[in-house]
């Protein structure tokens, strides 16, 4: 297993190389000028300076050479740093990846957006397994019952209407008519006592709820099929045979086999996290990574973006990775050696 | 002792001879949730295609007479915020977002067809293919989408104007980043097939490969790219309404749902109506090819197929 691991590891740095040098590629190839919105009043070169100060005046592949160095070798030490509160090298004097809208280090902006992007989505991810599961079970285990057709319906509606729509009924609904929740995140917003915490409880139930529903929407169909496959074996009607109780048939046997899969998936979709946190944050303002991502597109904030991406691509390969290796400790049928 | 009472009904009932398009007809028929989805959708697409004809109004006169009024005889679903009327503009967006759907779902199961195949048939390329298969499937693809539509919408618009422009950048950015399950499946199924004897009999009688891709192989690997054709085209809905939603999609003057949708939030307190009939018509419009999805796998699945 170790091998197996390390061996995915290694095949995952080209594929991180390439992804990031098309990354690189596509936004520095694009036609763009991060001076092209500042004032006309500058002259030629002024501004011929602030290209070279912003790192452009070197050729493509010494930048792309150097933006790797900041970003896999420089930003990790710092981050090391950072944790053992100790000075690896000569910290003061080490490039880093600098956004050209704030000048600020490109990481920090990112962790600073990062708790309420875990708070809301993560929240909403957890919540939706916790509510999928058990109803993709009884769905498969009532099979064409009215619980099993009316969860199926719902999944696939959950499934097919798009969160930002759903986003915006509930804020017609419950804020705009009922004046229930407010219709945006307040990040500022702090918990000291029962009566702030309650504030805080009331801003995130609108995203939470939004989202929920549409991680329980796909991922109960897929349980209600994992189920379905594994109800049918023959180790069911052997554990049935040697008369076990339903209940410890069900949930001990056929859920622990039905699970595999769904718990490789669940692995698989951490990733989408971020991904959905685009269009979910857009809606409520939530002020995490999406709109992070979202501001500095919109003001082409290269590096910025730049990073974001690449650091959602670490993320998808990272967790393909973890869903594998899952996979092959809770199912011992798959050796990978 | 089941098989003889079946084989006797077999020799007693008159089969008509039926095709294979028929059986899954057959079995798709059955699929109520399908049936149902095919008929909304049908009515959609004659609604956007015939409606434009019958419902005359121009989508962009401005009446700044009649701003942000609510339904009513004149204007059916209401007025946007420059007097603009609703149902015109629904339609003539609808007709984008279809077309949208339809033919990004074409380039990204073309792609996803010919990729397949061809890894599935050629051994040497298969392992290239899959890789590059694989890359595509790491790449975070909605920001991707933001960026490369960010940065190239004005290029593109000064090439083929603003509508063909936008048009074919985000058909052609949506295909080439969705391709990637349909080239997996297809190349699942072509693996089993190019090793069946009739296709061994087609090589042995001198056919060329050409051939043997297009008259034995491609026809048999034609239900999962069915399959993913459904599907693709509900996931090409959304996406193109998600990039509207965030602003990065078609632009005002030129509306699909998404941007309708995008455009009516602001003014939800004042005619929430015009976040709801877009966000209606997406919504079951994806639905409804979802459903279609559904039965279609279930009819195009022989082991369910007659059951």
């Amino acid at each position: 297993m170790v091998r197996y691991i390390v061996r995915r590891l290694l095949v995952a740095i080209p594929t991180l190389l390439v992804i990031s040098f098309v990354i690189f590629a596509i936004l520095d190839l694009a036609p763009n000028d991060p001076t092209g919105n500042l004032p006309l009043t500058i002259p030629p070169e002024v501004r011929e300076q602030i290209r070279q100060s912003l790192g452009l005046g070197q050729p493509f592949p010494i930048r792309y050479l150097k933006w790797i160095q900041q970003f896999l070798v420089n930003e990790p030490l710092n981050i090391l740093e950072y944790v053992f509160n100790t000075e690896i090298g000569n910290s003061a004097e080490r490039l880093r990846v600098r956004s050209w809208a704030t000048r600020g280090p490109v990481i920090d902006l990112i962790l600073e957006r990062l708790p309420q992007t875990l708070w809301v989505l993560g929240l909403a991810y957890i919540l939706g397994a916790a509510i999928a599961i058990p109803v993709g079970v009884i769905s498969a285990y009532k099979q064409y019952s009215l619980f099993d057709q009316v969860g199926t319906f719902v999944s696939l509606v959950g499934y097919s209407v798009p969160t930002f729509f759903t986003g915006l009924l509930f804020i017609i609904i419950f804020s705009v008519h009922l004046n229930w929740f407010p219709s945006f995140y307040d990040t500022t917003h702090k918990v000291t006592d029962l009566a702030s915490l309650w504030v805080q409880i009331k801003q995130m139930i609108m995203p939470v709820t939004v989202l929920t529903f549409f991680n329980a929407a796909q991922l109960s169909r897929f349980t209600r099929s994992a189920m379905l496959d594994n109800l049918n074996q023959d180790y069911v009607r052997t554990a049935r045979s040697k008369g076990l109780v339903e209940r410890v048939v069900v949930l001990v046997h056929v859920l622990r086999n039905s699970l595999i899969p769904v718990v490789t998936l669940l692995a698989l979709g951490i990733p989408g996290i971020f991904g959905g946190a685009i269009i979910t944050e857009q809606i409520f303002r939530v002020n995490g990574i999406g709109q992070l991502l979202i501001i500095a597109i919109q003001g082409a904030d290269i590096p910025l973006v730049q990073s974001i991406t690449f650091i959602f691509a670490v993320l998808i390969v990272m967790f393909n990775i973890v869903a594998d290796v899952l996979y092959g400790v809770l199912d011992p049928r798959i050796r990978y050696d | 002792m089941a098989a003889a009472p079946a084989t006797l009904n077999i020799a007693q009932t008159e089969y008509k001879h039926r095709s294979l398009w028929m059986d899954v007809w057959l079995q798709f028929r059955k699929h109520k949730g399908a049936l149902i989805g095919m008929t909304i959708l049908a009515l959609f697409v004659l609604g956007v295609l015939v409606g434009p004809l019958v419902y005359t109004v121009n989508p962009q006169f401005l009446d700044p007479v009649s701003q942000n009024q609510g339904p009513s005889a004149v204007h059916p679903l209401g007025t946007d915020n420059l007097g603009r009327d609703m149902l015109a503009q629904m339609l003539a967006g609808g007709r984008i977002s279809l077309a949208v759907g339809v033919t990004a779902m074409l380039i990204s199961i073309s792609l996803g067809a010919i990729i397949g195949i061809l890894a599935g048939y050629f051994p040497r390329l298969d392992n290239p293919l899959m890789r590059l298969t694989d890359m595509f499937l790491a790449l975070p693809i909605l920001p991707l989408l933001l960026v490369i539509i960010l940065l190239f919408r004005d290029t593109l618009r000064a090439l083929f104007g603003p509508e063909t422009g936008i048009f074919l950048l985000i058909v052609f950015v949506i295909g080439i980043t969705s391709w990637m399950q349909t080239a997996r499946v297809v190349r699942g199924e072509v693996l089993t097939v190019k090793n069946q004897e009739f296709v061994t009999a087609a090589i042995s009688i001198g056919t060329r490969k050409s051939k043997i891709i297009s008259r034995h192989i491609f026809p048999n690997v034609l239900s999962p790219v069915m399959v993913a054709a459904a599907l693709g085209v509900a996931a090409a809905i959304i996406t193109e309404s998600a990039l509207s939603f965030l602003g990065l999609g078609f632009p005002s003057d030129f509306p699909t749902w998404g941007r309708l949708l995008f455009d009516g939030k602001d003014y939800i307190q004042l005619t929430p109506t015009r976040v709801i009939w877009p966000g209606v018509a997406i919504s079951l419009t994806v639905l409804s090819v979802n459903f279609i999805g559904d039965g279609l796998r279930d009819a195009l699945d022989p082991r369910l197929r007659g059951r």
